[in-house]
């Protein structure tokens, strides 16, 4: 039967192995796990987009942040963990550190141009050849296309016969016989009335990290042009959290310092082209505050200041009246130029503007609007809205078990990334306690989850998922937007203010407002307290009793209020878990301005959260932290 | 910034069910107005301005105008993309005009294999995978 709006089709499909996203992570999972799966382990891979251009790569990069060369995965540990602020996972660290050149490889193989040093040109990594490093961690590419190949391999390795585009899954369905176990799926096409219900031994959650839970720096129609992809709703968080997954370091939050308006990168300006940022009278702001850095001791002697803390040096500048940040772009191409050919200094001109004509074509819009050269002029540089990922250099996600061979036994429950429910894998943005994976880490991490999952899958040869939910019922419930708007739509003259139902934009605004405002946005400059958080879970419980009040006029815009509900879940987790941290772990990123302080003694363990889907309580715990790795700073 | 089609040029990819910048479009941005037979972007305020669908079009019919609220007018970015290279077009406020071009692919498109001269899978027990067969893996000092 045709489906119709409203009355969707329902395609019911049995897998073994069920790969939710369409990125990095998802690519490499279906790389490496239809190589194990053989033919016994069905591997079938969803995806919200199109794999060509899903997920964070979608655009390109210019750079890979993680490829270790010569450096070993004890330093990448120290590294982590020193931008973290002392508080990651080193098994899991470890394990990305230890995998992650071998993905890099792959991707040159695969046709990724990688910058070579000129004593090497042309000689592939495997061979020897030398990375142009921007930093000690970072390589140089030709990114633009990055994604279309790392997706090229893992549609060819799955074959397009097990890959469903443009069906975004919504929620996940625990096993009826089994506690605590995955069965499966469910979720709409966008394009077509068809309603999706997929059975599945095993699942990959990795749909991305948290963006636009708070407000925007940007307005109107510059809203959609965040740093990381719009199209990341937190449904990695929302879909673990509603099942019962617990959740660790969801209070964690990245907020980059970007060039203002575009969101462009400067970790090349600031690594490869060695250029200085300043307040707004020219002075060097880090050096200025240093002093107020060591109340954060000893994460203000790494190597490597922690961005958490250059931000809170920034921001200081800024609450104090002495911005703006300015990135001084041309005395750095002017000492880079004094002894270069004209050749190689138009070379560096392209170089500059390829930084973000690969990753942030949009910086590149803003400079050509604003007539900014960046050999003549100056930039303005600004801490941006928070962020919620796993990937970059934030550690919000999911708790998970860690490598055999490594993790103590607290940390490992038989199988690698695989969450606290039975059958529930994750990697790249879900992965908690681990950030600074980046594109590649996440590809690895991918690769490390597909391995186990099938395994699990082999271990597990006669269980039969069976939902622990009617399959119409769960049809009423994705489509209960759809539905309130066909009742209601011809009760106003204009179908956008109907007291009857509340469209996903608004109900996203009210969830960045309250974000914002309340949980430790910009708009408070990042502070927050234990009366005010109080206050936004309240505005927060609300707007979730609005949720039931959703509305979708088309198949977009049901996926925009799936993806706002996601929106929310992810929120409360993050409030819930600032709440509960009664200190001051990651200055620059919030402030509990009730707790100022670092606080080692009390505080240096992971907070970790567990929604309970029975009763719908959330419960709340320090778990101990330890170092595999011994860690020093200065 | 957010993208827009030129009238004259699109022709709505021929009466496809499906566009060539619908299908890629990462955040299901752009539809097909099927009475005009014209592609536009149904939500500009989400564009990531990733230029997905400009690079993807096969008429050329897509540009991205940088977001009115913030950005003087006048400026644009344009590529210009073939299977291993892109080029771009940088239009300044002022009008000067300055190109780049730069390598995407060293290989032919469609041309991965992806499991061609790999080693067959090995112990599925242990954490090596496929591709490390011939490694023992360090384990933290």
């Amino acid at each position: 039967m045709a489906g119709t709006f409203g009355d969707p089709e329902i395609v019911e499909y049995e897998t073994d192995i069920l790969i939710v996203g369409g990125g990095m992570a998802a690519c490499g999972c279906a790389f490496e796990a239809k190589r194990w799966a053989g033919d016994d382990v069905k591997v079938t891979l969803v995806d919200k987009a199109a794999m060509d251009r899903s997920g964070a790569v979608a655009m390109g990069l210019s750079a890979i942040n993680t490829y270790l060369g010569e450096n070993t995965p004890e330093d990448y540990c120290r590294y982590v963990s020193a931008d973290l602020m002392g508080i990651t996972r080193d098994d899991l660290v470890y394990d990305v550190g230890r995998h992650v050149d071998d993905s890099v490889k792959l991707f040159e193989e695969w046709g990724l141009p990688i910058w070579k040093d000129k004593e090497t040109e042309g000689v592939p990594l495997k061979d020897g050849g030398k990375p142009v490093r921007s930093g000690r961690w970072q390589i140089m590419i030709n990114g633009e296309g990055y994604k279309t190949i790392v997706a090229e391999a893992a549609k060819k390795a799955l074959g397009m016969e097990n890959i469903f585009e443009r069906v975004f899954i919504v929620k996940y369905i625990l096993d009826a016989n089994n506690e605590n176990q995955i069965a499966g799926a469910v979720g709409f096409s966008v394009r077509e009335h068809k309603l999706y219900v997929f059975k599945a031994k095993a699942i990959l959650n990795v749909c991305g990290g948290a963006v636009n839970v708070f407000r925007p720096r940007s307005t109107g129609e510059g809203m959609g042009r965040v740093w990381y992809p719009v199209w990341n709703a937190g449904s990695t968080y929302a879909m673990a959290a509603e099942v019962g997954a617990e959740l660790t370091m969801m209070e964690n939050r990245f907020v980059p310092t970007r060039f203002k308006d575009g969101y462009g990168p400067v970790g090349a300006w600031f690594l490869l082209f060695k250029s200085k940022a300043t307040n707004g009278f020219g002075e060097d702001y880090l050096a200025k505050n240093k002093d107020m850095l060591k109340d954060f001791a000893p994460y203000d002697k790494a190597f490597v200041v922690p961005s958490c803390l250059r931000n809170h040096a920034m921001l200081k500048e800024m609450i104090e009246g002495r911005g703006p940040i300015l990135m001084d772009t041309p005395t750095a191409m002017a000492k880079l130029a004094e002894t270069m050919t004209p050749q190689e200094i138009k070379h560096l001109e392209a170089e500059a503007w390829e930084d973000f004509l690969d990753m942030c074509i949009g910086q590149a819009g803003v400079w050509a609007g604003l007539n900014i050269r960046p050999e003549q002029n100056v930039s303005e540089l600004i801490p941006t809205e928070p962020y919620l990922l796993g990937s970059h250099s934030g550690c919000s996600g999911i708790w998970v078990s860690g490598p055999e061979d490594i993790a103590p036994p607290e940390w490992q429950w038989g199988y690698n990334r695989m969450t606290t429910v039975k059958g529930l894998f994750t990697a790249g943005d879900g992965v908690g306690a681990s950030g600074h994976k980046f594109s590649s880490g996440s590809h690895a991490e991918g690769r490390i989850a597909g391995k186990a999952m099938v395994k699990f899958c082999r271990d597990h040869k006669d269980f039969q998922p069976t939902f622990s939910k009617d399959i119409k019922e769960l049809t009423e419930e994705i489509y209960k937007p759809v539905r309130t708007y066909l009742e209601h739509k011809d009760k106003t003259t204009a179908e956008d203010i109907n007291p009857n139902y509340i469209t996903p934009r608004m109900y996203q605004m009210r969830l960045q407002k309250i974000m914002d405002e309340y949980v430790a946005g910009w708009g408070t400059n990042y502070k927050t307290n234990g009366k005010m958080l109080e206050l936004g879970l309240h505005y927060i419980g609300m707007l979730k009793e609005d949720g039931a009040h959703l509305r979708a006029k088309d198949l977009h815009e049901l996926l925009r209020a799936w993806e706002n509900y996601h929106r929310v879940w992810a929120a409360e987790a993050h409030l819930r878990h600032i709440m509960f941290r009664e200190e001051t772990r990651y200055p620059g990123f919030y402030y509990r301005a009730d707790f100022p302080e670092l606080d080692d003694e009390n505080w240096k363990c992971f907070v970790n959260s567990r929604h309970d889907p029975k009763t719908g309580e959330w419960e709340m715990k320090k778990v101990p932290h330890k170092d595999l790795v011994e860690k020093t700073y200065g | 910034m957010p993208t827009f089609v030129h009238t004259d040029k699109c022709d709505g990819c021929k009466g496809g069910e499906v566009t060539a910048c619908m299908y890629i479009c990462p955040n299901d941005l752009m539809k097909l107005d099927t009475e005009r037979m014209k592609a536009f972007n149904q939500e500009p305020d989400q564009c990531w301005e990733c230029q997905c669908c400009v690079k993807a079009c096969p008429q050329q019919a897509i540009e991205v105008r940088a977001f009115a609220d913030w950005v003087p007018m006048g400026g644009a970015v344009i590529p210009l993309r073939t299977d291993n290279a892109i080029m771009w077009t940088i239009k300044f406020r002022d009008g000067e005009v300055k190109r780049f071009k730069f390598p995407v692919r060293t290989t032919p498109v469609g041309s991965i294999d992806p499991y061609g001269n790999k080693p067959e899978p090995g112990d599925i027990n242990d954490q090596r995978l496929f591709t490390e067969a011939d490694k023992s893996l360090p384990t933290p000092a």
